[in-house]
């Protein structure tokens, strides 16, 4: 058993939780091989990559997963080609090629070693088997990625006998013998921009509750560590010096000292501040460390170590939106060097 | 070389969500338990060493929040994989038989209750050709199920065993997230149920590993590390026979796994299926006990399930359940990334 008093430490308060989406537009740059693919893709060719031991890599990479030995010698494939294994996804989820449920596949297409990933649109699981012939469908509208190939259909929905190996046409030539390629087209795609989006529920855990809840109340609070004593604003719920979970509610401020501070002279994005503006290190009265926060009603280039602050708060504002001087004589530097 | 053992291991109990509490609240507990096992403080602890991945919380760096729970004044030697803990402890491994340090504390720790960690894992997908497609967790490993039951190496009733024998097993274990039999439930993506598929969950585990002399001070019953290797296949699924594992193999072969038999294996596979490759790779007969903890299929804190893996084949070495541990750790879609560790406890110890 512990023996904290018990009214030292809060009932644990309700959980706090808020929408959060990461989101972020992933540009990358193509090399020559993946260049090649990728515009090949927009003008409806297939290219893959052959290895120095003769095998051909679709989709095309440009070092040998075998050797790491540099590939340069582009090949065009057929566009049909033969599932190498499946599984049916009865749920499609955001993103995904199809919005109905589809299998995804591993298709090696005709002339190709290896196989690449997509997904088939079939009617359903029973109509998707290892083995079955399928071919690209292409998307109507082509940039030059992946999803330009829009899915795979089998060959069959099309009314057509499936081509096999041993069927002549285009794709048959290319199931044969893989054409060598110049993998040159107008135009060529250098990169592409791979948007991402992840949605998260975001919860702060105790201690940032307790803390964000007395700021509701325009009071902010810090936890001692049972250890060193230390009081520690904004709270994690760990002493990051002794290791040990910090509970002991501790009411510091309103007012503190500048122990350091920086100019801003960059306007951040969609930051309505003017610049240059202070951005300060402020030690609360009763805390063990400095939080930080912007300095208001004093020129810039008056702020000093050792001013004297206090928080203001807007009507509906969830924390101080800054601070500014309390008019008082500046703090001695031996009652907060231990801070800076 | 100096021999290094686990002397200690801890971990919290998995649960669906732990809303309520930080990444920092979630470890400290699992940290201040697995120091005390051996009586150490964080400031004898010679290197430290953490895994676990800022795409599980939405949030950068987040792992330097973590530190806060270790105490890292006076300055601590420190580092962090982003991957599971199990290649953290191969780095604090390495550290100690250089003689860099005595002793070290690996922790991991995985919340995957805030997003949605099916596609939160696409993410750590090749980005040109798999990524935009966002093919997630569970379809990946089920297209390596098919190609499985094409082969001819397992079929559904074989990985419905295979879950009920985890659950089964998990019902012994306090930790588990999953314990006890259960229905194998609809499709999640065909052929995989979703018996076959793991938890989704939130769990932290650490150990503690001490060199030569001191780990005898610190355990009755050390788990020596007798071998630990870790390999890699190509990315591409495509280009990879899904039926085997290779890396897996070689692995094993290079942790000296194959020298003489294991009595226990702890095989981090969070499909059902992935437990037949496994097998295979490994020559694992019927007489070796696999997961008697109920595995990743009872719970499975991403980032912190192949560092358990390890924890449990080190804590049967120190009750003395086993003398000859195998312990096995993934990473990466359909098995692509493998570690193997051997364990031993001495044959005269208690």
């Amino acid at each position: 058993m512990t023996a904290t008093p018990a009214s030292r430490v809060p009932p644990a308060p309700e959980v706090l939780r808020a929408p959060l989406t990461v989101e972020f537009p992933f540009t990358r740059s193509l090399g020559p091989v993946q260049s090649a693919f990728l515009t090949g893709l927009r003008e409806r060719t297939v290219l893959g990559v052959r290895t120095t031991g003769g095998r051909v890599l679709v989709p095309p990479v440009e070092y040998d997963p075998e050797n790491a030995e540099e590939l340069r010698e582009l090949v065009e494939v057929g566009t049909a080609g033969t599932v190498t294994t499946w599984a049916w996804n009865p749920e499609p989820r955001r993103g995904q090629p199809l919005a109905t449920p589809f299998a995804w596949v591993l298709v090696r297409l005709d002339g190709a070693d290896t196989a690449l990933l997509h997904a088939l649109d079939a009617p359903g699981p029973d109509a998707v088997r290892t083995g079955m012939r399928v071919r690209v469908r292409w998307a109507a509208e082509r940039a030059g990625a992946i999803t330009d190939i829009a899915c795979f259909e089998r060959c069959e929905d099309r009314g057509q006998r499936e081509p096999t190996p041993a069927t002549s046409g285009t794709e048959r030539r290319a199931a044969a013998e893989p054409r060598l390629h110049s993998g040159e087209f107008d135009d060529p795609v250098t990169g592409i921009v791979a948007p991402a989006r992840l949605d998260y529920t975001y919860t702060p855990g105790r201690a940032q509750t307790r803390f964000i809840n007395a700021l509701a109340e325009r009071r902010t609070t810090g936890e001692r560590c049972p250890s060193c004593r230390k009081v520690y604003v904004p709270p994690r719920g760990a002493c990051p010096t002794c290791g040990i979970a910090t509970s002991e509610q501790v009411e510091v401020g309103p007012r503190g000292t500048v122990t350091t501070f920086c100019i801003v002279n960059i306007k951040a994005k969609n930051l309505d501040i003017d610049v240059p503006y202070v951005y300060a290190h402020i030690a609360l009265d009763g805390a063990g460390l400095a939080l930080h926060g912007r300095i208001g009603g004093i020129p810039y280039d008056q702020v000093r170590m050792g001013l004297r602050v206090e928080p203001v708060w807007t009507e509906d504002g969830r924390h101080p939106d800054h601070y500014r001087p309390t008019g008082e004589p500046d703090a001695d530097y031996d009652t907060y060097k231990e801070l800076l | 070389m100096r021999d290094v053992a686990i002397v200690a291991f801890s971990q919290t109990d998995h649960v669906r969500g732990s809303e309520e509490i930080s990444e920092v609240e979630m470890l400290m507990p699992v940290l201040h338990d697995v120091l005390g096992r051996t009586g150490l403080r964080t400031g004898d602890i010679g290197f430290t060493c953490s895994g676990s991945s800022d795409y599980l919380a939405g949030r950068a760096f987040s792992f330097t929040m973590a530190l806060d729970g270790v105490g890292a004044w006076p300055p601590i030697a420190e580092s962090h994989v982003e991957t599971d803990g199990a290649w953290a402890l191969y780095e604090a491994w390495v550290e100690l038989l250089t003689g860099e340090a005595d002793t070290a504390l690996v922790y991991a720790w995985g919340k995957s209750s805030p997003g949605s960690v099916r596609d939160v894992l696409t993410r750590q997908l090749d980005p040109y050709y798999l990524a935009p497609l966002w093919p997630d967790s569970v379809a990946l490993a089920a297209l390596q199920a098919q190609a499985l039951v094409d082969a001819g190496e397992t079929d559904e009733p074989a990985l419905a065993a295979i879950a009920a024998r985890s659950r089964t097993d998990a019902a012994d274990n306090p930790h588990a997230q999953l314990r006890g039999a259960r229905a194998q439930g609809d499709y999640v993506v065909r052929p995989l149920r979703t018996g076959d598929c793991p938890p989704v969950g939130d769990g932290a585990a650490a150990v503690v590993l001490a060199a030569g002399d001191r780990a005898r001070e610190l355990c009755d019953r050390p788990a020596w590390i007798r071998g630990m290797d870790h390999r890699i296949e190509p990315h591409s699924l495509g280009v990879r026979d899904l039926t085997d594992s290779p890396s897996t193999r070689l692995a094993a072969e290079g942790a000296g796994a194959f020298e003489r038999p294991v009595d226990t294996a702890e095989l981090h596979a969070p499909f059902t299926s992935q437990e037949v490759v496994l097998r295979k790779a490994l020559r694992l007969g019927g007489s070796v006990r696999i997961n008697a903890s109920g595995g990743a299929l009872a719970a499975n804190p991403v980032m912190a399930a192949g560092l358990i893996r390890i924890g449990e084949a080190a804590a049967a070495v120190h009750r003395g359940a086993s003398d000859r541990a195998l312990a096995h750790a993934t990473s990466g879609p359909c098995l692509q990334q493998n570690l193997v560790a051997v364990l031993e406890g001495e044959p005269h110890a208690r």
